[in-house]
């Protein structure tokens, strides 16, 4: 039967308003962790275990109807493309911060270093101020933690590069893999995959030890902290979240789930790995090396 | 295939408290929508009013400057993500899969989220307003380093702003799935009535401007609380970088609050003109422009910041630009009027009344887009005068139009034609009187987002006064003729508009729980705009 004949209706679900409240107390508890509420971190874990919740419960509600065969073709291009916009969206938010990395090294410093229309802040604001990036003297050296050397971009952060690129082919072979319905070949490329993501996560947390204890490096190091800190921060987030999407998909292989034909869920996180791995390059390029 | 099976569940329709909190149905989520903006469009309107009480007279009247600046900046938040987006979400839900004969949303579950957000999210706001330091008062653009002296209310301030981005992303992503997908055979993109396509434009903007925002007001957040000096310039960052990034949202949610508007218009405007829509492809077009050209203009909001003048000359040329496709519209609906067999309904009278008053706020807007003249005007009654001409009497008209035209097809019932005529004159005259001397206020120098004024202003901050506390109490009006409408009275016909056209004029009224759960069969005339 052509999928477009009939249309599928999912039943009601309590996820939705359930994961509504989870976040309502997911992000009251953060609020009050930050105005010092003495109570904060435990509204804040009970936030974090109901969003938590939430997500084990709506995915088992949506992997027993695939599984159960009620989703149509038609369900599948919604999904995709819902996938798809998401990541899109995900692209914007990273969007801002390198355009306040951009913005930082374009303009805000160079005017603050004297030049063009900044002469007269340079001079009446700080006029020992010397331009240059990344930024090792901030403009006002007395609050802040001064960097004692930049992260090298060919050290961690390239074997970093070559891990994440190699992981973005791992996990294509693994696709490979399961569209020739080699199901062994496919577990393992798809936990080579996992175990290059954690891999990551490890080495990125090496350096911010590093940086933070031996480099003097913090969020509170200027704007080239600032920008550091939040674009791998975020980043390294990111690649978490997916490392644990692509365990998840590999317990699932391993289970028996997806057939040749009908497996997006693999595809929508193979997506997201991909995006991560995208965001890494530019990471590199503009945070790391030029 | 299963889903056959599984269908006829669904015939029966899910009854209770639970029908609304755990609802798929794309007609329930959208009279949620509805309702919420709604009531949001009341609490933000008794902060108007609080405000224009304020206002009445020179000197401090009623509240303290305070609590005067957090009614502002809340004010303007509840209506922007509280009243005209969700009243647009909600329309939308409502309408376009009947406009495209669709069974419901593409994402049904995640639609019940987008919308079950909201109140939680709202709530995180109001409380605000009872916390140490008081509520947000720094104006909804949240400048830093004014807004992050903000009190205890600070992080739920930026903590709204994520939750509501999640709901409108969501109910974006909802949209265009389901546009794109959902489609009954036959309905090629450009047979889709310009209502739906000016939602799914809307929903590209939502996309690629909200996150955006979340971005920024994290940034605000680390620079509070862990130290970071993106908006510093002892540190190297720059407050103006927030002003840019805010706006790189804000001037696409411009027109997300004005899009569908235009999808509105250009839908109820055919109707009552019984002629088709003049221009149906240069709408789209032009639509899409206006799109595309928001995310070129953001710096037209500052002007007077201290940009290198090239950025000036830019951003003023780029926002000229945007007049073009604006005007193309203006002229379209005016062109469908043309010779048609006009009649004036309620949904006309909205309708007529926005293309008039929003072309105001248009040309408002281009004179503060001349950079030279916006130095005098920055920031002065004459900005506030140009946005509520394009949101008061443009986007909020254009929702009470929409509420008429739609409301047989909601209930079943017509509407109580007389007073919907009366609550039309009391609120096209009130808000007039309400915003039209604020222009003279503003050239005059009186600024914005300040309790008390010079004496010289005194007798048009009364006009202005009388004139918001007549608009506000003319809303009453409009509520008790929706529950009116609501209840009973003369039964609605399918086609509840003899020149109506359109896949929602098929389906009876009240248009039954489920509609369209197999493709419709289009015909020619079915596909008329």
């Amino acid at each position: 039967m052509a999928a477009k004949d009939i249309y599928y209706v999912p039943e009601g679900s309590k996820w939705p308003i359930f994961g509504s409240f989870a976040l309502f107390v997911l992000f009251i508890g953060g609020a009050l962790l930050f105005n010092g509420n003495a109570n904060a971190n435990v509204v804040l874990y009970i936030g974090i275990a109901l969003v938590a919740y939430m997500f084990v419960g709506w995915f088992n509600d949506v992997i027993g109807e695939s599984r159960a065969g009620k989703y149509s073709e038609q369900v599948d291009v919604s999904f995709r493309m819902g996938m798809g916009w998401f990541i899109f969206s995900e692209v914007m938010f990273f969007a801002a911060f390198f355009g306040a990395l951009y913005y930082a090294r374009m303009f805000s410093i160079p005017w603050l270093g004297g030049l063009g229309s900044g002469t007269a802040t340079h001079e009446f604001l700080w006029s020992a101020f010397e331009a240059a990036w990344p930024l090792s003297v901030t403009p006002d050296p007395t609050n802040y933690d001064q960097p004692k050397d930049v992260v090298p971009a060919f050290g961690v952060p390239a074997i970093n590069t070559l891990i994440l690129l190699t992981s973005g082919v791992t996990v294509t072979f693994a696709h490979w893999a399961l569209k020739n319905s080699k199901r062994t070949s496919l577990n393992l490329w798809l936990a080579a995959t996992v175990l290059l993501g954690f891999v990551f996560v490890y080495f990125q947390a090496e350096e911010y030890i590093h940086a933070y204890n031996d480099l003097n490096l913090k969020l509170s190091s200027g704007i080239y902290g600032s920008t550091f800190y939040l674009l791998t921060g975020f980043h390294g987030f990111h690649v978490t979240m997916g490392a644990i999407m692509l365990l998840v998909i590999l317990l699932r292989t391993m289970r028996g789930h997806f057939s040749k034909k009908d497996h997006f869920a693999f595809e929508a996180v193979a997506w997201y790995w991909h995006f991560v791995d995208v965001v890494w390059l530019g990471l590199f390029i503009f945070v790391y090396w030029i | 295939m299963s889903t056959v099976a599984h269908e006829h569940d669904h015939h029966h329709a899910p009854t209770g408290l639970k029908r609304w909190i755990f609802s798929t149905n794309h007609k329930d989520i959208g009279t949620l929508y509805l309702i919420f903006s709604l009531m949001m469009f009341f609490i933000g309107g008794a902060m108007a009013m609080i405000i224009r009480a304020e206002l009445f007279q020179p000197g401090l009247q009623f509240v303290d400057p305070q609590f005067y600046n957090s009614m502002v900046t809340v004010h303007a938040l509840i209506m922007i993500f509280g009243a005209v987006m969700p009243a647009g979400v909600g329309l939308a839900n409502w309408m376009i899969p009947l406009m495209i004969g669709a069974p419901d949303m593409a994402l049904p579950r995640m639609n019940n989220m987008s919308f079950w957000i909201l109140p939680f999210g709202f709530a995180l706001l109001i409380s605000t307003l009872f916390m140490n330091g008081g509520g947000p008062a720094g104006g909804w653009t949240m400048y830093p380093p004014l807004v992050l002296q903000l009190g205890d209310a600070f992080p739920f301030l930026i903590f709204t702003v994520h939750i509501l981005g999640v709901s409108s992303i969501m109910g974006a992503i909802n949209i265009i799935a389901t546009v794109f997908n959902m489609r009954a055979p036959g309905m090629t993109l450009m047979k889709m009535p310009l209502f739906v396509w000016t939602w799914v434009i809307t929903a590209f903007l939502l996309i690629a401007s909200l996150p955006v925002l979340a971005g920024a007001v994290t940034m605000l957040l680390t620079d509070k609380y862990f130290g970071t000096s993106f908006f510093n310039a002892a540190g190297g960052g720059d407050p103006v970088l927030f002003q840019h990034i805010f706006w790189f949202f804000g001037h696409p949610e411009v027109y997300i609050l004005a899009l569908p508007a235009f999808g509105i218009v250009s839908t109820i405007i055919p109707t009552f003109a019984r002629k088709p829509l003049f221009g149906y492809a240069s709408m789209v077009y032009a639509t899409a422009s206006i799109a595309i050209l928001s995310f070129f203009v953001w710096a037209h909001h500052m002007f007077t910041v201290g940009m290198p003048i090239k950025g000036e000359l830019f951003f003023m040329y780029a926002t000229m630009l945007i007049a073009v496709p604006t005007g193309v519209k203006v002229f379209n609906w005016m062109a469908t009027m043309w010779k048609g067999a006009m009649t004036f309904e309620a949904p006309m009278l909205f309708s007529i009344a926005f293309v008039i008053l929003f072309t105001i706020g248009g040309f408002s807007g281009l004179m503060l887009g001349i950079t030279p003249v916006d130095f005098q005007y920055h920031d002065t009654y004459f900005v506030v005068a140009h946005f509520h001409y394009v949101l008061l009497t443009g986007a909020v008209f254009s929702l009470m139009a929409a509420a008429y035209y739609w409301l047989p097809k909601w209930t079943g019932y017509m509407y109580d034609e007389k007073l919907a005529k009366i609550h039309f004159w009391l609120s096209t005259i009130a808000a007039n009187v309400l915003f039209f001397p604020q222009h003279f206020l503003g050239l005059a120098g009186m600024p914005r987002r300040i309790p008390d004024y010079n004496i010289v202003f005194a007798d048009f901050n009364m006009i202005s006064s009388i004139g918001g506390f007549a608009y506000g109490i003319s809303q009453l009006l409009f509520v008790y003729i929706v529950i009116k409408c609501a209840l009973g009275g003369k039964k609605a016909k399918a086609q509840a508009w003899e020149g109506a056209k359109g896949l929602e004029w098929t389906v009876p009224s009240p248009a039954p729980f489920h509609t369209f759960e197999t493709p419709p069969k289009l015909t020619k005339s079915m596909l008329e705009n």
